[in-house]
């Protein structure tokens, strides 16, 4: 039986990248979030030990509960992930880190911290399951919420939104993507894609509240959502293993090569767009957002840039491996501080 | 006309910030030590970069006190601002050195006082090629006068220079003819006092070193084996974490590569909660900083101690909120220390008391945050950590990293064989401490999922009562263990003395000179250090075994007294509190005569305090 069973690379079922069951609102986007998470990790073949699952406060920081039950989960405070993440990292850079936060959390209590995340270029693919209110405390709206929003009891956004996609690119982050909860075709392979960079990925991922956020006069109702996509391109990924010469249609699609070998292929579905190109992401989204549109795809790629970890020139070893022998200086050494300190 | 004393001096030395008063004090300093002279020197310095007042005061004592003195002999007057309130700093019949560059106004004469003028301003223009670093070189001309005044010779100052500035000969040869020109000027004038002179004591310092708590901490941290800091700057933490970055690279072999990671954080939130995801994933994690910076700490500090992430803070103790004090020195973050957070916490507390239990305290600290799982403080303050002070070597205790109930795959393994199973928040062992395992442990049981307070015994998601409960009282019995580990107090009794004090931290200095001082006029004390919390069963018995117990602490509110009196409300009515809360290092003399005004039955403004606390918690 167990022979039958599918598996992947690593010989691991899709059951393995299962976690607790949900306890989200039924049709909540952070579940079919969750899904293409882990049809994302299993795609990827990455063992699950070797993940570390990290967020904040809120509905969607909940979630890393519900996949990947193999891994280590941290479920820090409102608005720290991204700083926690960064010091689990330091601690063990061979680990691979998923962080899952909401728009409160990033865009509001925690856009310090994930400023300088992205400025630093921690290694992380950081999901924002982003649907414009706060889900846990009932209804206000977030930082990301459109202007001209309507709030469920009435009230109106008069503040403009921040635009996580946009903020990334400005701070540094070197995977910038959007999408949208319902599209598994796209989101899974643009985390494989995540999973594979070394740097601050950042996946702000439309996911309409089915409770608090999903009523007439919301920008981030399912409805409307669905309605204002505004794909750049089809995604998709194909692992370092894998042959693409197949796939590759010179023309109409584009290709981007990751660190590890692995490449995301781009299907363009209206201009021809490279994602490497700063200024141009920059444009599109403006574009995008003046039409009141969400722009969907891989949208800013950074191949070069070093991450946080190498920056400060970690070897291959975790610190947290490193042992007495390597952390404790030689008495010696003390004595010859010691003589310094006697002139 | 009186006797010289021997080498039993105090300085007191006025600038302005900014002005280069730093490194002609370090010289003069560093000189009295090189004669061999036990000394001390406190800097009373502002929380600007130039232009404000300064002090920095040197005690010479051949009995080898190194508190702040009370009673000040000498004053060199070179901040115009401030000269109208140093004149009478300076004691009755002391030495006031000035600038005459420009006439004495009369309103800055006092009687009884000696002036010595000495014109820098004047011979450095003569003598210092014309730059805008002229200015920097005026104060060397006081080093070269005081040398001249009271006995330091041109050889050991020529020594300090050459140990400071080894390779900028040019540098050293700058500094010598401002130097010599203040010496030469006094010898020529013929000025000479009775007040005291300085004399080489052969050996006298040998083997003694001179460092700054901040620095023997940070050297502590990296022999504990620290490998992951994030810290944001703020006084007078900053040196620590800047010592930290100084020798962490010359101290660790790289092969290459780093050992270890070092970031200046983007704020205080970052930088406790970087160090809490690194003690999670394994490594050894350390923050340094003072009150404002711990506030901001508290929320992540809360969910280190319930989700059991072993964490070091170094905490060097100031003045309170935003603008005034950060430069000077307070031990009043000692509740926000032990109760940090929210939800019932409380936390063990390391409390050196001088370089080598800096360097000791610091380096265990690490074990003790493994141990316990928990967040550990090592409790500074702006004195110890930033002041220079003489002490024995550092010295390293060869031992074992102690990691605590760490648990490997081989271990896990080992379980399993057993028929254990790994229980994240199990207390196995009865002590409240639980096993641990960190991310990358291959184990398939290695793995749990790390929250705040709301979890079982195997890191479920739980908001069952029974489990909180659980989790409480499971964290309050480690808490409980924990005061088997932490270091033991010091103790120090004599047969029959009924009379104890007890202190910590930088308060140790003025309160061994005032147990000499109150003996000599009849009062003999016994005496404990306390070197951490929690309290331990040998402070209960110290306090338990005499009349009365005079805790001294360096805040308004007697924070550590009530920290005592809430653990042994039995106890209370013996402690009373020696509070000393203005910012400055203690002084021996104030420690003395709080607990005489107290012992000789006087009604104080701090026992009348407490009597109408009495009075109103009575109505």
């Amino acid at each position: 039986m167990a022979g039958e069973q599918k598996t992947n690379r690593v010989n691991l079922t899709e059951k393995d990248y299962e976690g607790a069951p949900s306890t989200m609102c039924r049709g909540c986007g952070h579940d079919a979030i969750s899904a293409s998470v882990m049809r994302a990790f299993y795609d990827s073949s990455v063992d699950p030990r070797k993940v570390v699952k990290l967020s904040g406060i809120g509905c969607s920081s909940k979630t890393p509960a519900y996949f990947l039950s193999q891994s280590f989960g941290f479920n820090a405070v409102h608005g720290r992930m991204s700083a926690v993440a960064t010091g689990a990292n330091l601690a063990n850079h061979t680990l691979i880190p998923i962080g899952v936060s909401g728009d409160g959390d990033t865009a509001a209590i925690g856009l310090g911290n994930f400023c300088h995340m992205m400025r630093r270029n921690v290694n992380i693919t950081y999901i924002v399951e982003n649907n414009g209110v706060y889900g846990l405390t009932k209804g206000q709206f977030s930082a990301t919420a459109d202007k001209g929003s309507v709030m469920k009891g009435g009230k109106i956004n008069d503040m403009p939104a921040l635009d996580i996609a946009e903020l990334a690119i400005v701070l540094g982050a070197t995977y910038v993507a959007r999408s949208f909860s319902g599209d598994r075709k796209q989101l899974a392979p643009l985390i494989e894609g995540a999973l594979a960079h070394k740097g601050s990925a950042i996946l702000d991922v439309i996911s309409p509240c089915v409770t608090f956020n999903n009523h007439e006069g919301s920008t981030k109702s399912l409805k409307y959502v669905k309605e204002h996509l505004d794909p750049i391109h089809d995604v998709d990924f194909i692992p370092s293993y894998e042959n693409i010469e197949a796939d590759y249609k010179p023309g109409t699609d584009h290709m981007v090569t990751m660190h590890d070998g692995s490449r995301i292929l781009l299907h363009k579905l209206h201009e021809d767009y490279d994602p490497t190109n700063r200024m141009q992401a920059m444009q599109m989204i403006h574009a995008s957002v003046a039409e009141g549109k969400f722009l969907t795809g891989l949208i800013y790629y950074d191949p070069n840039r070093p991450d946080f970890a190498a920056e400060l020139g970690l070897g291959d070893k975790a610190l947290a491996e490193l042992g007495q022998d390597i952390l404790q200086p030689p008495p010696e050494a003390l004595d010859r501080i010691n003589a310094d300190f006697m002139k | 006309m009186e006797t010289p004393t021997i080498n039993d001096l105090s300085i007191s030395i006025a600038t302005e910030n900014g002005t280069g008063s730093a490194s002609a004090n370090n010289i003069l300093f560093k000189a009295i030590f090189k004669m061999g002279i036990p000394c001390s020197s406190k800097n009373m310095f502002p929380s600007n970069i130039q232009g404000l007042p300064t002090w920095y005061q040197i005690r010479a004592s051949a009995d080898g006190y190194m508190a702040r003195k009370d009673v000040i002999d000498v004053i060199v007057m070179f901040n115009d601002v401030t000269a109208a309130k140093d004149i009478h700093r300076v004691r009755d019949g002391g030495v006031i050195v000035y600038d005459d560059s420009t006439p004495l106004s009369p309103t800055l004469k006092r009687d009884g006082i000696t002036y010595f003028g000495v014109p820098a301003n004047k011979l450095i223009q003569k003598i210092v090629p014309a730059s805008p670093l002229r200015i920097k070189q005026r104060n060397m001309v006081y080093v070269g006068a005081l040398a001249a005044l009271f006995g330091i010779d041109m050889e050991t100052i020529k020594a300090v220079l050459q140990d400071t500035f080894g390779r900028k000969p040019a540098v050293i040869e700058s500094n010598l003819v401002c130097i010599e020109a203040g010496y030469n000027h006094v010898k020529e004038k013929g000025y000479t006092q009775n007040i005291a002179m300085l004399q080489p004591i052969p050996n006298g310092n040998k083997g003694k070193i001179i460092t700054e708590g901040n620095t023997a901490c940070a050297l502590g941290a990296i022999y504990g084996g620290a490998s992951v800091i994030a810290w944001y700057p703020i006084t007078p933490s900053s040196s620590l974490a800047e010592a930290v970055e100084h020798y962490m690279p010359r101290l660790r072999k790289t092969n290459g590569s780093a050992p270890y990671a070092i970031v200046q954080a983007e704020d205080e939130i970052a930088a406790v909660s970087m160090i809490v995801g690194a003690g999670w994933a394994g490594a050894r994690a350390m923050t340094s900083t003072s009150g404002p910076g711990l506030s901001l700490m508290n929320e992540a500090i809360g969910l280190a101690y319930f989700a059991e992430i072993p964490t070091v803070f170094f905490i060097i103790q100031r003045g309170g909120p935003s603008t005034g004090l950060p430069t000077r020195t307070q031990q009043s973050d000692i509740q926000l220390m032990y109760y940090a957070s929210h939800g019932d916490t409380r936390h063990i507390i390391l409390i050196p008391h001088d370089m080598k239990s800096c360097f000791d305290l610091s380096r265990k600290s690490f074990d003790y945050a493994d141990r316990f799982q928990t967040p550990v403080f090592v409790m500074m303050d702006l004195d110890l950590g930033m002041n220079l002070w003489s002490s024995d070597p550092l010295e390293l205790k060869k031992e074992p990293f102690d990691r605590g109930k760490l648990l490997t795959s081989a271990d896990l393994e080992q379980w399993e064989k057993q028929g254990k199973k790994f229980r994240r928040y199990f207390d196995q062992d009865g002590d409240g401490i639980p096993y641990r395992t960190i991310p990358g442990n291959p184990n398939r049981k290695a793995s749990y999922f790390a929250r705040g307070s709301g979890h079982d015994a195997d890191a479920k998601y739980s908001e069952d009562e029974k489990d909180y409960k659980e989790t409480l009282d499971r964290l309050r019995k480690k808490f409980e263990t924990s005061r088997k580990f932490v270091p033991k107090p010091i103790v120090e009794t004599q047969e029959g003395v009924k009379t104890g004090i007890i202190c910590f931290g930088s308060s140790y200095e003025p309160v061994r000179e005032a147990r000499d001082r109150l003996k000599a006029a009849g009062l003999k004390t016994n005496h404990l250090l306390l070197r951490a919390l929690p309290l331990t069963e040998e402070t209960r018995k110290f306090v338990a075994a005499h009349d009365v117990i005079y805790l001294v602490e360096q805040n308004r509110d007697a924070q550590m007294a009530s920290i005592f009196k809430d653990e042994w409300p039995d106890l209370a009515t013996k402690i009373v509190s020696v509070l000393v809360y203005d910012g400055l290092p203690v002084t021996t003399l104030e420690v003395v005569r709080q607990i005489r005004r107290h012992h000789d039955g006087e009604t104080t403004e701090e026992t009348q305090w407490q009597e109408n606390k009495k009075l109103i918690a009575s109505i």
